[in-house]
């Protein structure tokens, strides 16, 4: 394997957030993903690889949910598909209940299955239209014969429809008759089906009306304090995030840049990329919006074929300095906080890490650089334009 | 640690109540139930009553029951599934229904079918008892077609005719849509080598000239019966379906139920029987509807040319070429049979048109 | 026309003050149906909103409310068939657009007002370059040269802040970003400098920090152009942030109508206040979402009387029987707060209940 650029020594001690956090249920380590990049059609030449996720690590523990947030094509999605077995990691380790999964095939990898499971985003495509709602949720018992007698199913059905709060008598219809909420509620079941310890949530509210929102997110967190679920809630919405998670961790890239609890990462942001991601999300409070001053960032998002060097938010960055594009920095607490308490000091991949708390006003930084961002480390640019 | 199938969390501390199914005595609702709010399900809009019990805390019942309301019966569920449950299949057979094309199209290819199993019901006359006396003559009593050059008659001609062309086109759709669609199903499931070897040899089967490789294939393997024609079909014909089948399965198979049930566990089987091929096979019919007229005029082509079926078989292909060179002096002996095979055609491609509609409505 | 479609108990909305012959755009009554086989979806039942220069209105609702019909019946965009629309006014600088002939419509919807889409691909040409299809604005309506638009069109692109502009102008589309491309869509919009630019949904596909940067662009191209915005939406956090005064929509009607910062402090409605409290924030973590309950109707069996009243904590038998007309809103001392309307039977208890956000 390659050099882990460990994010959080198991040893450190974090706050639990939720009492009686033993050993971590899921266990990440090193985690990464590449997708090669081909050209031609007879003789395949790799020209590249995206790096979709690059050296992720992060425990998870019974109970607990962590919520992973980054905008599009930082590889969050690619992270969830990881988890769940659906895409095997260039490297790295999944260990579940101690046991690496990322290795397992066949009756192992399925009995690994049934605890954990995935909720989809898109609640139109993620139920079989040529099935019945009884038969979507049903087909996890047909998969695991052991989970449920036969006889037994049927019942079973019902029961989980009624847990998540839709009429037991809906199960002979067709997923293209119900609502997006109500569809995205039959993902739900079937993920539940099985009893599984961990649900993996791919923006599991992003793709539905804000009043339903709402509902699938008590209906998860209902979920979780019943059933003592471990959710990796992943999403591009932070006050969705804030709302439903313990910890959150940042990603960026590929890479968690931050991470921490919740009040860690929203009060008390310490690297330049969430405190601009947090600035930037508007706040339903006309109130607000003198009081707020927003960090702009400037540009894209560079490609992840061919990310920037070290940091890889230093051309997007305004603190940005030469060690920037020399040294990756490491996601550890920063050496400015070490020693201190907790809520600054938590994990951010950062050399300038620095606290900004949001009432106070940042550096406006509204820098117009090209869309693939400039090719040396530049110096640090505040206020360009 | 091994972890089998077997019960789950051996060496966890005492279990919260983790199993939906089996631990649940009732339906609960996010927090306790609160003294007037109602049981979840029993909401009758009843006019002389509050809809919602505590006007007061508005925002706190809100709260309460985020499921309760789903099932609140109002002219018909809001947003709710109403009515039957209605499966995609039995959607499109209503459109079908409704569909005046289909109607049409379907009536004739059914009395193509009946005729094709039993011609006695509307001839009684036999086509290949012949009077060479009545050459050519047109139409008499009981013979509403006249002759053709042999002194057959012309009607029963026609109608027997339809025997060969419908068994053609639908032996040979049959075997086109089996080979190719999963010939191309597999390929597009499994991908890797065999999608490419497959793919590769559908392309040099697409390059032969379809006339030219009848003219040599049928004139070496020969017979009276209809089975070489067939065999030439689907051997030119299964590409075809076999590049719909391939597209369709690598669409479906990427679909995020295929992915949910993988997550789930499901095998390679389970995957493409229960979930990539339903929802794959609707094109495939689509293309194989509309082709199965085209096989139609494919053997009338080539027994046309002398190279498909062969006499003493009654086809429509045989009948106009016997007729071509008399067109000025019997043209009624090439329109019958030609009038015959454009009907048959055209039907056949309405059909595929209306199932089509009725399949996929996006493509309207 | 006919005064068509209005059914009973509605009257005209009330918060209409001045000459109406001042409003930038002045939507009134708009009726909008769709037939389709499956029976009538009547998508808009009798909307009324109005804009001023150098104004904007948000219009905010969830999907199937309406809001984006709207906009299409005000832009003449809307697929008919299926979409009719069955009566009102669509009023621009006091002239209806609905009875003006053919010909002004087109010159008053090409050249004064412009709509900005959610899905910038799409909505461009995918085999010209941008240069090309900025300038051929100019070329159409102003029968510019094609070297004068193409320095037009570097010009409008300087103006959206697109990088280096001279060098991209001669770009694809799908070599743009997404959030380049939406202020390609922008810099179309405002070509030919109109007095409304209508944009729907213009940030949702983007993300979050490419998101502040157009709606910031937006809000002050809107300022420096003095042009009427009206801003469709579903993000009360975006509309918080940009928007002067708030239409909400259900169920194709207009809800609500106020300014902004009155709007979130105290509702006036039961789902308004249904949707304030239904979002997370990210300035607090509260403890339980309030979500309204149940789901949007089915607009082709709209609830009768309040099309709200089967979600609606403060649903009363009056609310199944009579649908509520756009009420004036007052104070508690029965003074007029000037633009603000609700169409609920229980406005009062709701403003008063409203605690101090």
């Amino acid at each position: 394997m390659h050099q882990p650029v460990d994010a959080e020594p198991p040893p450190e001690p974090e706050p639990p957030p939720r009492p009686g956090r033993p050993e971590p249920l899921l266990e990440v380590r090193g985690l990464q993903k590449l997708y090669p990049l081909t050209r031609g059609v007879v003789l395949r030449r790799r020209t590249g690889a995206v790096r979709a996720v690059d050296t992720v690590s992060f425990g998870l523990g019974r109970g607990e949910t962590l919520g992973v947030v980054g905008e599009s094509g930082c590889g969050k999605s690619t992270v969830a598909k990881l988890l769940v077995h659906l895409e095997r990691p260039t490297a790295g380790t999944v260990r579940y209940r101690g046991e690496d999964i990322t290795r397992l095939s066949g009756r192992a990898l399925k009995a690994v299955r049934r605890n954990i499971q995935m909720v989809f985003q898109d609640p139109y495509t993620s139920l079989n239209p040529r099935m019945t709602v009884g038969d979507i949720i049903g087909e996890p018992f047909e998969i695991h014969p052991g989970a449920a007698p036969r006889g037994d199913r049927r019942r079973r059905v019902r029961e989980l429809l009624d847990v998540v709060g839709l009429n037991p008598e809906y199960i002979n219809r067709y997923p293209h008759q119900f609502s997006g909420g109500q569809r995205q509620r039959i993902g739900i079941a079937r993920a539940l089906a099985l009893n599984p310890e961990v649900i993996v949530a791919d923006e599991p509210v992003s793709a539905l009306d804000v009043s339903v929102q709402a509902q699938v997110i008590n209906l998860m967190e209902r979920l979780r304090d019943e059933f003592g679920l471990a959710y990796v809630f992943i999403a591009h919405d932070l006050s969705v995030v804030r709302h439903i998670s313990d910890r959150v961790a940042v990603m960026y890239l590929g890479r968690f840049v931050e991470t921490g609890t919740d009040e860690e990462i929203y009060e008390h942001p310490t690297h330049p990329y969430t405190q601009a991601l947090l600035s930037a999300v508007p706040v339903p409070d006309p109130g607000a919006r003198e009081r707020r001053e927003r960090i702009l960032l400037a540009g894209d998002v560079p490609s992840p074929a061919d990310p920037p060097s070290g940091c890889r938010f230093r051309t997007r960055c305004w603190k940005a300095e030469a060690v920037c594009a020399e040294k990756v920095p490491e996601l550890a607490v920063p050496v400015a906080f070490r020693g201190r308490d907790r809520p600054v000091a938590h994990p951010s991949a950062c050399h300038f890490a620095e606290t900004l708390p949001l009432d106070r006003p940042a550096p406006r930084h509204v820098r117009q650089a090209p869309a693939t961002g400039p090719s040396g480390p530049g110096g640090p640019g505040p206020d360009g334009g | 640690m091994p972890d089998g199938p077997g019960p789950q969390q051996p060496e966890s501390p005492p279990p919260e109540p983790r199993d939906p199914a089996s631990q649940r005595p009732e339906p609960q609702r996010p927090g306790p139930q609160r003294p007037g709010s109602q049981p979840p399900g029993a909401q009758p809009p009843d006019p002389r009553r509050p809809v919602a019990p505590t006007a007061g805390g508005a925002a706190a019942d809100l709260a309460m029951d985020e499921g309760a309301a789903l099932e609140l019966p109002y002219g018909g569920t809001p947003g709710g599934p109403v009515g039957r449950p209605r499966s995609l299949w039995s959607d499109a057979w209503r459109e079908l229904r409704r569909n005046p094309v289909f109607l049409v199209s379907a009536l004739l290819i059914l009395f193509l079918v009946v005729i094709s199993l039993w011609p006695q019901l509307i001839v009684s006359t036999d086509p290949l008892a012949c009077d060479l006396g009545k050459s050519q003559q047109g139409s008499e009593p009981g013979h509403p077609f006249g002759y053709d050059t042999q002194g057959c008659d012309v009607y029963a001609r026609t109608v027997y005719g339809a025997r060969a062309s419908v068994t053609v086109g639908i032996c040979a759709t049959l075997g086109v849509a089996l080979l190719g669609g999963i010939a191309g199903g597999l390929a597009g499931f499994f991908g890797g080598w065999a999608d490419a070897v497959l793919s590769r040899t559908a392309d040099v089967f697409f390059g032969i000239p379809v006339v030219l490789g009848g003219l040599v294939f049928l004139s070496v393997v020969t017979g009276t019966t209809v089975w070489p024609v067939v065999g030439f079909i689907v051997l030119l014909g299964w590409p075809q379906i076999a590049r719909i089948a391939r597209g369709a399965v690598l669409t479906a198979k990427e679909a995020d139920y295929v992915q949910a049930a993988r997550a789930l566990g499901a095998g390679n089987t389970r995957l493409l029987l229960r979930h990539v091929a339903p929802n794959a096979v609707a094109p495939v019919i689509v293309v194989a509807t509309i082709a199965l007229g085209t096989y139609i005029a494919l053997e009338a082509t080539l027994s046309f040319l002398g190279v498909g079926l062969r006499p003493p078989t009654v086809s429509w292909g045989i009948d106009i070429s016997n007729a071509a060179p008399q067109i000025r002096n019997a043209p009624h002996m090439l329109l019958w049979p030609a009038g015959a095979l454009s009907l048959t055609v055209l039907a056949f491609i309405m059909l595929g048109d209306a199932v089509r509609d009725a399949l996929d409505p996006r493509l309207r | 026309m006919p005064a068509t479609g209005t059914r009973d108990g509605e009257r005209p909305a009330p918060e209409r003050d001045g000459p109406s012959g001042a409003r930038l755009l002045d939507v009134r009554d708009l009726h909008v149906e769709f037939r389709t086989r499956d029976g009538t979806v009547s998508a808009v039942n009798g909307v009324s909103y109005h804009v001023d220069a150098g104004e904007t209105l948000a219009v905010l609702g969830e999907s199937g409310s309406g809001k984006s019909v709207t906009a299409q019946a005000v832009m003449g965009i809307l697929d008919s068939p299926p979409g009719r629309i069955t009566g009102g006014e669509i009023r621009f600088r006091g002239r209806d657009l609905l009875r003006a002939s053919r010909e002004e419509r087109r010159r008053i919807r090409g050249a004064r007002m412009a709509m900005i889409f959610q899905d910038a691909l799409s909505s461009l040409n995918p085999v010209l370059t941008v240069g090309d299809q900025l300038g051929e604005m100019f070329q159409v309506h102003r029968g510019a040269s094609r070297r004068a638009a193409k320095a037009k069109a570097v010009e409008l692109m300087d103006r959206v802040r697109i990088p280096a502009a001279k060098q991209r102008v001669n770009d694809y589309p799908h070599q743009f970003s997404g959030g380049m491309r939406q202020r390609i869509m922008i810099a179309m919009a405002l070509a030919l400098e109109p007095d409304l630019i209508i944009a729907d949904e213009p940030t949702t596909a983007l993300d979050v920090t490419v998101q502040a940067q157009v709606m910031d662009l937006l809000a002050d191209l809107r300022q420096e152009y003095a042009m009427g915005l009206v801003l469709i939406t579903h993000d009360l956090g975006v509309v918080a942030d940009v928007a002067d005064r708030i239409a909400v929509m259900y169920a194709g009607r207009i809800m609500e109508t106020a300014p902004v910062d009155q709007l979130y402090r105290r509702p006036a409605h039961p789902y308004t206040r249904g949707l304030l409290d239904s979002v997370p924030r990210l300035d607090r973590k509260g403890r339980g979402l309030r979500a309204v309950r149940g789901l949007p109707p089915d607009l082709r069996r709209v609830p009768p009387g309040c099309e709200f009243h089967p979600r609606c904590p403060r649903a009363r038998e009056v609310c199944v029987r009579r649908r509520p007309p756009l009420y004036e809103v007052t104070g508690e001392d029965g003074t007029p707060l000037p633009g603000r309307a609700s169409a609920c039977h229980f406005w009062k208890d709701e403003l008063a209940d409203a605690p101090a956000r």
